[in-house]
């Protein structure tokens, strides 16, 4: 059992932050960024974040978790057929590997390799079947595998997704599908998470609500431009245009938020990109 | 129809730069109606080539180049002035530039980019409905592809990139999730929606597609 499985299980408020893979071979910054990560359950590992290349999420995974760290792997559909994806997973379970983050991942388009043919062999309903399927001890055929992985099988959400009933549609399949946990795209408006959650009481899985650090107005708008479903409302980006020191504002701003995950939600997911030195005043 | 259009002509230079003397094939299918291949453009074609100092043996426009055998024998009505040529430039979908290319002895030019099945919106404005998938799943989905209509092709409901009903590659598109969602909900019925629709089987779809009629059917 992972201890994020644990924990959201007895109903300890859990926190997750992420790390990218390196774009190199070079490892020992992201391994050292995470050593000084505090009061964290678990780490989020990104796969080709944004369809950028990096290093394999798989890799830097199972050296966190070699060196003691519990992973969230997250694994993407735009990168790899139906066979990849299960012989990625039978390989993580093999690190150690136990959560998963099963997405269906930003389109090549985003990324820097536009010209990359994407793959979407499977989505993400489907690739949370077929991990079941794996927890079963069978492949997607039917073939009965010889050593049966243990997952604690997770599903992306953006709770202020618009029209909010189709999305809800999907993650009811997710659900169905086997996910034992969520983590939401970022959050900046209460009312969207609070309407979400009132929906996901009756389904019972536990939602970590993500919380990205913005540093600025001109983060915030670039977000807005280039990054799919991230909406910052124009009254956050005001705020951070009027701060002195946008930074903390930017803090305060993510505080915020973990205050309103804290009142509705099973956990909290920060984003810091890098600014992991702010995360224990996030969560003050 | 086969939506293609002409090549770069600095790329057409350098394909024809080793040739003098050309014969030109167009189709007067798909790539008239797409005004990439019709007489008109054979025509604009032949002037280009003329002002680029080449010779042109003469032309044709077949019926529907991607018929093998009625390519071949339109070809044949013009059998002198291809042999006179040193090769043979086709402004035809990639099908009808190998008809071409699996019928005369010459070399071959492709002078058009095959882009996609299109439906016509309104003249000169074209769109991918369908990509031949080889296992249908319009009765379902009200309509609505998702297999191609769907940057991702995604076949239980929409990504997490959907903005306000727009697809996260390009927000002039609507999202192909929401309208299927809103046409269902329009007739009243939970289509697609109702089920988690498994993998899609890709080996319908497997290249290079081959396909016979029974002989009853012929
Ligand atoms: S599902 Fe889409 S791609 Fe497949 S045959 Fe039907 S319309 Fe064409
Ligand atoms: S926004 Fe909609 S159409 Fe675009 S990739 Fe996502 S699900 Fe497909």
């Amino acid at each position: 059992m992972s201890h994020l499985s644990e924990q959201l299980a007895s109903g300890r408020f859990v926190v997750t932050a992420e790390i990218a893979p390196p774009k190199g071979t070079h490892l020992a910054p992201a391994l050292a960024a995470v050593e000084k990560f505090e009061g964290i359950t678990a780490v989020n590992v990104t796969d080709n974040q944004g369809a950028n290349m990096r290093l394999s999420s798989l890799a830097l995974a199972a050296q966190l978790q070699q060196a003691g760290t519990e992973t969230v792997l997250q694994l993407t559909c735009r990168d790899r057929n139906r066979m990849a994806l299960q012989s990625d997973l039978l390989g993580a379970a093999a690190f150690g590997i136990e959560n998963l983050l099963l997405l269906s991942g930003d389109h090549s388009k985003f990324g820097d390799h536009p010209d990359a043919r994407p793959v979407f062999d499977l989505d993400s309903v489907q690739l949370l079947d077929m991990t079941a399927g794996l927890m079963a001890g069978v492949d997607m055929v039917g073939n009965a595998l010889n050593g049966v992985p243990h997952f604690f099988p997770g599903a992306a959400v953006n709770p202020a997704a618009d029209p909010f009933e189709l999305m809800f549609q999907k993650v009811s399949k997710k659900v169905a599908s086997g996910a034992r946990f969520f983590q939401t795209q970022s959050i900046f408006e209460y009312k969207n998470l609070e309407r979400f959650m009132l929906s996901m009481e009756p389904l019972n899985v536990p939602v970590i609500a993500g919380v990205l650090l913005i540093r600025s107005a001109k983060m915030a708008r670039f977000l807005n431009a280039n990054i799919p479903g991230v909406q910052v409302p124009k009254a956050l980006v005001d705020r951070l245009d009027r701060a002195a020191d946008p930074m903390s504002e930017g803090v305060a701003i993510a505080r915020e938020t973990v205050g309103w995950a804290r009142e509705l939600c099973q956990g909290v997911h920060l984003m810091t990109l890098g600014h992991d030195d702010k995360i224990p005043g996030i969560l003050t | 129809m086969i939506i293609s259009e002409l090549k770069p002509l600095e790329e057409l230079q350098q394909a024809l730069s080793e040739f003098d003397k050309l014969f030109l094939v167009g189709c007067a299918a798909c790539a008239t109606a797409c005004k990439a291949g019709g007489e008109e453009e054979i025509f604009k074609f032949q002037e280009w080539l003329v002002a680029q100092e080449k010779e042109v043996t003469g032309s044709v426009v077949i019926d529907e180049a991607c018929h093998i055998m009625r390519a071949a024998r339109d070809l044949r009505h013009h059998k002198n002035a291809v042999r006179d040529a040193d090769a043979v430039v086709v402004l035809a979908c990639g099908s009808g530039i190998q008809s071409i290319s699996s019928t005369v002895e010459k070399r071959v030019v492709g002078g058009l980019n095959s882009m996609f099945l299109g439906n016509v919106r309104r003249f000169g404005h074209y769109e991918e409905m369908c990509s031949l998938c080889g296992d249908c799943i319009l009765n379902e989905t009200a309509g609505i592809c998702p297999v191609t209509t769907c940057a991702k092709g995604l076949l239980n409901g929409p990504c997490g990139g959907m903005e306000d009903g727009h697809c996260e590659i390009d927000a002039e598109l609507e999202c192909a999730w929401c309208l299927i969602y809103e046409r269902l909900q329009s007739q009243d019925r939970q289509g697609v929606f109702a089920r988690r629709v498994p993998p899609k089987n890709w080996s319908h779809r497997r290249k290079p597609g081959r396909y016979r009629l029974k002989d009853g059917e012929r």
